[in-house]
């Protein structure tokens, strides 16, 4: 490569690196700084590595992150499996593919806030899924219905991400089968492959790729999501999200750091997380 | 293909699963009283669309913030993409992987876990409780997918065209405008919608940067469904919805490409440039 040509790729690049680097790189490191005690702008501060062991000691974060892992690798494994599940149904049915198609995407582009809110509507105590058990005699009062909303588990949380998860991770395996998932089911069906054998060496190696991309984007999202918790969980335990937000607006400034150091967490576990869930789809991929 | 016997049972299931959250919020949106226990309002009425509708209120102004910061996103980040996707699409060059992998980390990254550590140069450069301040930080997010939507696009660039018009006596500019943008046009529609939809749908880069003096509409709904008037937050749900879903209308078929309802077991040559991408940004949106 010549220096011309260099040149040009570098200006091309430019004001995509600005961005990368300039703003995100910059949120990211500032975030690591602050949560070690620098603090731009003013005299006196010194390095220290109190906001991590003030986390360390503190209940309240333990809970958060067994809450957030939690949730975040149950939405993810929920969605990758019933989205696969939904795209072989819709792709194996033969009348109203495309009608069915179009349904999936219709949850797509609407927030996760607009979600929030209508399953706080579905599954709260007086909601509608209540109403429902009430009608047919299964609760007598709201309070008679299990608590999913503002709850230890968070299962109104899950809820939501399930509901716009499922179609996406569905829509994303549905490109993929219809690449022509089917000449090479029936081939493996004259070989004599059992249904098992024809889903596990046929099905999945097809899919896995695209699958496996797709949840990532939910392993991800779902971890570091602040919205959803703030509308259908409690303050505590919340996920990590809602507790940086917490200790980042407390009224006592010494949490502060706390909140930059809560937010250091969050990105080096999710990057775990994404890393592990990687090597673990390399070998569902594997034909054999 | 074999036909399962629970099937019907199992499509209708699941269009009820998708479609009944949305149902509810519509529903909500014109109820006046639905008390406990009843499946079904006692009473019907306007209020919460004439509140929503009302020009008066803080929702046509949020509109217009939450559509002019959308639309300038969309437009900056995909004139970055438009550059860097061509370094990426057409171009090898050392450290192409790690530009690549770097376009990747604000996927993965939270965005509460950025903005809160670039807060406080935001402060100091008078950027937070800016509307500019918060087109800046939602660049964050839609820039690496406006690149990997257009890197994709490019790769299928034939650039004899732009040697062609070249040759011709045309300058830069002109190829640009004649030749690169209108071969590039599908791809850069999807890009468009889609860093539109990834600022409009954000949430807690504008709470962080905007600090509540910019009322995008995300947050204007927040502090309703926090204000407990159900029908106004559903109504208001609504309004934050209907772009989106004109967005999936137009973009549908670019998504599953043409070939998604047929089962002729061909590859599909149809499939658009980037859907993979797209898709992506729909999953986080």
């Amino acid at each position: 490569m010549n220096r011309r040509a260099g040149l040009r790729v570098a200006v091309l690049l430019a004001p995509a690196l600005l961005v990368v680097v300039g703003l995100f790189g910059a949120g990211l490191g500032l975030g690591l700084l602050q949560s070690l005690g620098y603090q731009p702008y003013l005299e006196g501060w010194s390095w220290t590595t109190a906001a991590y062991t003030g986390l360390i000691d503190d209940r309240a974060v333990r809970a958060s992150l067994v809450l957030t892992l939690r949730t975040s690798v149950l939405a993810t494994a929920g969605a990758a499996i019933l989205g696969l599940a939904v795209a072989m149904l819709v792709h194996s049915s033969r009348r109203g593919r495309r009608l069915l198609t179009a349904v999936l995407q219709v949850g797509l582009p609407v927030p996760h806030l607009v979600g929030a809110l209508s399953m706080s509507l579905m599954l709260s105590q007086s909601g509608l899924l209540s109403r429902l058990t009430y009608a047919i005699g299964l609760t007598t009062s709201p309070s008679d219905f299990p608590a999913l909303t503002e709850d230890r588990f968070g299962w109104a949380m899950l809820a939501e991400y399930l509901w716009k998860e499922t179609p996406f991770v569905a829509v994303v395996a549905l490109t993929a089968l219809a690449r022509g998932v089917a000449p090479l089911q029936d081939v493996a069906a004259t070989l004599g492959a059992s249904p098992w054998q024809r889903f596990r060496y046929v099905v999945l190696p097809l899919v896995t790729p695209a699958v496996g991309a797709a949840s990532v984007v939910v392993l991800a999202f779902t971890f570091g999501s602040y919205e959803v918790p703030a509308v259908l969980g409690r303050p505590y335990p919340a996920p990590l999200s809602v507790v940086a937000y917490q200790r980042f607006t407390d009224t006592d400034l010494t949490v502060r750091p706390q909140a930059f150091a809560l937010g250091v967490v969050l990105a080096v576990a999710v990057t775990a997380l994404v890393a592990v869930y990687l090597r673990l789809l390399d070998r569902l991929g594997a034909t054999r | 293909m074999r036909r399962a016997v629970g099937a019907p049972l199992l499509v209708t299931g699941l269009v009820v699963a998708v479609l009944t959250p949305l149902v509810l919020l519509a529903v909500w949106a014109v109820t006046e009283t639905w008390r406990y226990p009843a499946l079904w309002p006692q009473a019907f009425d306007d209020r919460a669309l004439r509140v929503v509708t009302d020009p008066g209120s803080t929702i046509l102004p949020g509109l217009v913030t939450s559509a002019g910061i959308a639309a300038t996103v969309a437009v900056v980040s995909c004139a970055i993409g438009l550059a860097a996707g061509r370094a990426l699409g057409l171009h090898t060059f050392p450290g192409r992987g790690l530009v690549r992998f770097a376009l990747l980390a604000p996927v993965i990254v939270p965005g509460i876990t950025v903005s809160l550590g670039i807060q406080v140069v935001f402060i100091r450069y008078h950027l937070t409780d800016t509307v500019h301040g918060v087109v800046l930080a939602h660049l964050i997010p839609a820039t690496p997918y406006a690149t990997l939507v257009l890197a994709a696009a490019y790769t299928r660039l034939d650039t004899a065209f732009e040697d062609q018009a070249r040759v011709l006596g045309a300058g830069p500019l002109r190829v640009l405008l004649h030749v690169t943008l209108p071969a590039l046009r599908p791809a850069l529609t999807v890009a468009l919608m889609l860093t539109f939809l990834i600022s409009w749908n954000e949430y807690v880069l504008t709470l962080l940067i905007g600090g509540g003096s910019v009322s995008t509409l995300p947050l204007l709904l927040f502090s309703a469904i926090g204000s407990g008037d159900t029908s106004v937050a559903a109504a208001l749900a609504m309004v934050v919805s209907i772009p989106p879903l004109l967005f999936v209308g137009v973009t549908a078929r670019a998504l599953t490409g043409p070939g998604a309802g047929r089962n002729d077991g061909r590859a599909d040559p149809g499939m658009h440039p980037g859907a993979g991408a797209t898709l992506a940004g729909l999953g986080r949106a």
